[in-house]
Formats: C-alpha cells, structure tokens, sequence
C-alpha cells in the first residue's frame, strides 16, 4: 500500500467529483498516498467562485439519477468539497493543478479553492505516481 | 456487557462511506498507544472496510458485530 494511487480529475461533475473524493478518503485513511491531478473541466469546478455551485451531473445519471443524487443531499450527504477537506485532514492528499488547463481556462493559482496545492505540469504528475495505479476520471 | 473497557467513543450513525473510517481514522490519530475507540456505523459497508482498514494499519480490530442495521466495533490504538 505504499505505492501512491493516482487520480486525472477530467470530468468537472458533481458525481463523478463525488466518486474521486470517495476515494480518495478511502485511501488516505488506510494511510496511503494520493495524488490529484486536475484537469479540464474538474479544474473548472475547483475554482474558489465555483466549488461551492451546483456541477450537473454525467449524462448517463438522467432525469432518475438526478432525482437520486437530490434525495441523497437532501438526507445530509455533504458535498465533494467537503469530502476533499475532511480527507485531506488526514494527510496525504496532494491536489495539484494542470498548467495547461490552467492557460486553456485562463486562469491562475489565486482563482483556485485552497483544498488546491499547488500547480504542476504532466511530467512532475507522472514522476510522483511511481508505480501506482493511475486512474482517470 | 463490554468486557473491553472504552476509552472513547464515536457514533458515526447516518454516515455515508468512506465517512465512518475517515472519521475513525482522524480519532485515532489523536489518541494514546493503548486506548480503545467504539465506533457505531450503520454503513453496511462497515465490517469489511473496518476489517481491512485494521489489517492495513495495524490497529487490532477487538470487536466486530452487528444488531440489525447497526453495526459495532471496537478499536484499540497500536
């Protein structure tokens, strides 16, 4: 378990969102290492004016999923965001920025949410995941 | 009956995973070598997730059972 998981955030969904800081929480409470790259349209979703909004959902939730996913926060599931935050309490999460998403969406280091650490490009990602499992998401 | 004695206790209830052990996780964290730490979950995930998070970190798992829904452990910190 000392080998990293990786994670490409590219989807910028609430659910998809959801998904990765389910995992990500998972991960670190077992004390293993967890790396964050975002990308595209998850980066979006991590902007300080944006994290807070509602994201949608992936296209295949539909009118039912969607139904699903309100009755869920409306019983108190607390949001990604919120996910992220209390994981990343436990140490070990790193969430680093795409420097070309960064130039694609026009933006920089002081538009984003502080649960973001820093900014990085493609070549430091792939160096920090070592042998763990990257997963796309 | 508890023949273990308790040190702290965490009612994690309503929570959905990975909630119950990222909070057991944190509790943990601010605990003395020794302490034992009761978790109640009602997350049917949680007797396995609390049995492999033991085995990974090292804390023995003491008691594990369950009444219905609700789901009962008992941790001590290695």
């Amino acid at each position: 378990m000392d080998e990293p998981l990786n994670l490409i955030l590219f989807s910028g969904t609430d659910d998809k969102l959801q998904a990765a800081a389910v995992l990500s929480a998972g991960a670190a409470a077992l004390g293993r290492p967890v790396n964050v790259f975002l990308q595209y349209w998850a980066l979006d979703a991590f902007r300080a004016d944006r994290i807070g909004q509602s994201h949608g959902l992936a296209p295949e939730a539909g009118e039912e999923g969607r139904r699903q996913v309100d009755a869920l926060t409306a019983a108190g599931q607390q949001s990604w965001a919120e996910t992220f935050r209390q994981a990343k309490d436990l140490g070990g999460i790193d969430i680093e920025a795409c420097s070309l998403s960064m130039d694609l969406l026009g933006i920089g280091p002081d538009d984003l949410d502080p649960l973001v650490d820093g900014v990085e490009g493609v070549t430091a990602f792939h160096i920090n995941a070592g042998s763990g499992p990257v997963v796309f998401i | 009956m508890e023949l273990i004695a308790i040190d702290k206790r965490l009612d994690a209830r309503g929570l959905a995973c990975p909630m119950p052990i990222v909070k057991t996780a944190q509790m943990m964290k601010t605990m003395a070598s020794g302490e034992t730490l009761e978790v109640i979950s009602t997350d049917a995930g949680s007797i396995k997730d609390f049995a492999a998070w033991s085995r990974t970190t090292g804390n023995p798992l003491l008691e594990s059972s369950s009444d219905a829904a609700v789901y009962r452990f008992v941790l001590r910190k290695a």
